[in-house]
């Protein structure tokens, strides 16, 4: 049933989030382990929590033509387009393809929904959004994908995926399935997800949100710190490529059938998407280098994945959470930890598991407490969200002049 | 651009005043509308999960059960795509008064029924689904990307999906501003095309506008008051066995849904 999937180039990729703009922020926050979180000075009146903000949203401004989708998160998405020559890189490739063979394919989870919020403490006779909040188009799930397909001028199928905190990993596996079926020749991929009262009070509602900055796979760990962020990539055939040499292998998805906000403890759908992944790239456990977890330092997450990974990989494959740098950015962590499992592959290093202080007793040795250097040929990203939806990206490095 | 052949196995459609294909049929052969229904079934949710779950979520569980009865499928390794132009309208307008308000008084459940793949959610773990699921959105081009989505899934992974593309109405100053007004569901149950018998149809991405052959008129008001409703040209084809249409995938693309002809 399996159908085979041909690598794709990712030939051009980008993140902003805490710990700043752009691939050389993260590089250099990564190797030194600095994490970008801070205390929580986000609204008025802030819940005692630690969050990953990023600075200069309430200044960035848009360019006027594109006015009707201005909010914190089309802007966070604006900054994040503006890093790394990545405008440029999409420019040159709808010029190569024609602007209706790109597909667009961004995750969120909350979209602009902090301009609703915002709205309804602004109502103008109790009743109705204000004036300068009435515009349909950033009151809408939609309003990040239709800001980013005007601003990047993509004609190809555009979509909005949703699904929680494996968003914008999942953008990936609709991406291949459109180049593979020739539907387009190129994708741009990615989320943004920002800061918003709604995830604030509503992860806080389930008692999931830490007082402290958040400490993935520590014994001690007291739940999430909430994070923003931005990634893009774009993905093309290998022959395209002449430059990163760096490959999405595949894409795995399953459905834990579980709970709608708790994994299931035995990780049979995460397990699931794994073999799906590795089934696709077609690869063994042995061959993976490096997983970026999802390790959210929730206490029922990093349980569940410390015991997949001792189920399923030998101890030759290093383990980390980059959550404790980031915080946990939802719907834009699957990008993001992608964007930072091409670098640890392009760099060869292993980020270390920032912020556990007492690793838990369910970790095993595959776990990089500390930054590693080693060549690295393959490494997985895994994203579990809400509602049971799993999916884990497998990427490489191609030696040069050759492919994967 | 190269086309998508898929067979439809399965069609669920929901409205109060259109609460089955069935009810579709008979309208389009110039039968009057019965009494409008308040709520649907959604009966495959346990009573408990009934009474936990929003409309949106009871919509989209209903159509997406009456497909799978039409395509005599298992819903347990069944691949499925729920779209949704603009998700649960009434939790997110209850979220912004609560967050506007009292935010420390926000519950938990209704946080957790606010995700968009909230009906993925339920609909996998009411059928111990473990395939892949997802939950997407392209504003009011929600039904066609949705379609391409779930074609796409079915052609290049050669297995059945569920579509479903619901939206419910809204309420508050939201709704005020989004103004859909009425609830609207439609689920198709997609397969690559293998001429068994089953109307196949072929997709292909156009830079056309929307078009259709003509509806009755309160399909097009339909059309009008909910961006699900946006089905209701491809539902018709089904039926009649018109031509073709086009529908809208995105704010450029056009999606091309041409009946293939049965040998």
């Amino acid at each position: 049933m399996r159908a085979s999937i041909l690598p794709l180039a990712v030939t051009a990729y980008t993140a902003t989030s805490a710990l700043g703009l752009g691939l050389d922020a993260h590089l250099d926050a990564l190797k030194q382990q600095r994490s970008g979180l801070r205390s929580n000075d986000f609204g008025d009146n802030p819940l005692a929590c630690w969050i990953g903000r990023v600075s200069g949203l309430e200044t960035t401004t848009l360019p006027a033509e594109y006015a009707q989708w201005d909010c914190r998160n089309n802007r966070l998405a604006w900054l994040g387009l503006n890093q790394d020559d990545f405008l440029a890189r999409v420019h040159t490739a709808r010029q190569r393809y024609g602007a209706t063979r790109i597909a667009l394919l961004l995750g969120t989870s909350t979209a602009s929904i902090r301009a609703t919020e915002e709205g309804y403490r602004r109502l103008e006779n109790d009743s109705q959004l204000p004036a300068d909040l009435r515009r349909q188009a950033i009151h809408t799930p939609h309003s990040l994908t239709a800001f980013v397909a005007a601003a990047l001028d993509i004609g190809g199928p555009c979509l909005t995926i949703s699904t929680a905190c494996s968003s914008s990993a999942k953008v990936f596996a609709g991406a291949e399935r459109l180049i593979r079926l020739g539907i387009v020749d190129a994708a741009v991929v990615g989320g943004v997800d920002s800061l918003c009262d709604s995830v604030l009070y509503g992860f806080n509602a389930l008692e999931l949100v830490s007082p402290e900055p958040c400490r993935p796979f520590d014994a001690g760990r007291r739940g999430i710190s909430i994070g923003e962020a931005a990634g893009f990539a774009l993905l093309e055939r290998v022959d395209a490529d002449t430059e990163t040499h760096l490959r999405l292998l595949g894409c795995g998805e399953s459905s834990d059938a579980h709970h709608m906000s708790t994994p299931d403890p035995e990780g049979i759908g995460a397990e699931l998407a794994l073999r799906d992944v590795l089934d696709r790239a077609g690869i063994d456990v042995s061959q993976v280098d490096y997983i970026n977890l999802h390790g959210t330092a929730s206490q029922k997450n990093d349980a569940m994945e410390a015991t997949l990974v001792a189920r399923l990989f030998p101890a030759s494959t290093r383990v980390s959470s980059t959550k404790g740098l980031t915080g946990h950015t939802l719907g834009a962590a699957g990008i993001v930890e992608a964007a930072i499992t091409l670098l640890a592959l392009h760099e060869g290093f292993v980020p270390g598991n920032a912020g556990a202080v007492t690793p838990d007793p369910a970790c095993t040795a595959h776990f990089a407490w500390q930054n590693e250097f080693r060549p690295m040929q393959i490494a997985l990203s895994h994203s579990f969200g809400f509602g049971g939806s799993n999916a884990c990206l497998a990427f490489a490095r191609a030696s040069t002049g050759s492919d994967v | 651009m190269s086309a998508l052949r898929v067979q439809v196995e399965g069609v669920g459609v929901w409205s109060p005043s259109l609460t089955d294909f069935e009810a579709l049929r008979r309208l389009l052969a110039g039968e009057a509308l019965s009494e409008p229904a308040t709520r649907p079934n959604a009966a495959a949710l346990s009573l408990n999960e009934r009474r936990r779950a929003p409309e949106s979520v009871l919509v989209a569980i209903e159509v997406a059960s009456q497909a799978l009865a039409m395509s005599g499928r298992v819903a347990d390794n069944l691949a499925c795509v729920f779209a949704s132009a603009y998700g649960d309208q009434a939790t997110t307008d209850y979220m912004c008064r609560v967050l506007a308000r009292a935010p420390t008084e926000l519950s938990p459940t209704r946080f957790h029924n606010s995700v968009h793949n909230a009906s993925a959610g339920y609909w996998t773990i009411a059928t111990d689904c473990r395939a892949p699921s997802s939950a997407v959105c392209a504003g009011h081009a929600s039904f066609g990307a949705g379609l391409l989505e779930a074609a796409a899934q079915a052609c290049a992974d050669h297995r059945a999906v569920l579509l479903v593309c619901s939206d419910t109405v809204g309420v508050g100053p939201l709704g005020e501003l989004i103004q859909c007004r009425l609830a609207f569901g439609c689920a198709l149950i997609l397969s690559p095309y293998t001429n068994a018998g089953m109307p196949g149809i072929a997709l292909t991405p156009v830079v056309d506008a929307p078009r259709h052959a003509s509806l009755p008129a309160v399909c097009t008001t339909w059309m009008r008051d909910n961006p699900s409703a946006a089905c209701l040209p491809l539902l018709a084809m089904l039926v009649r066995g018109d031509d073709e249409c086009v529908l809208a995938a995105s704010e450029r693309l056009g999606l091309r849904v041409h009946m293939e002809t049965t040998a």
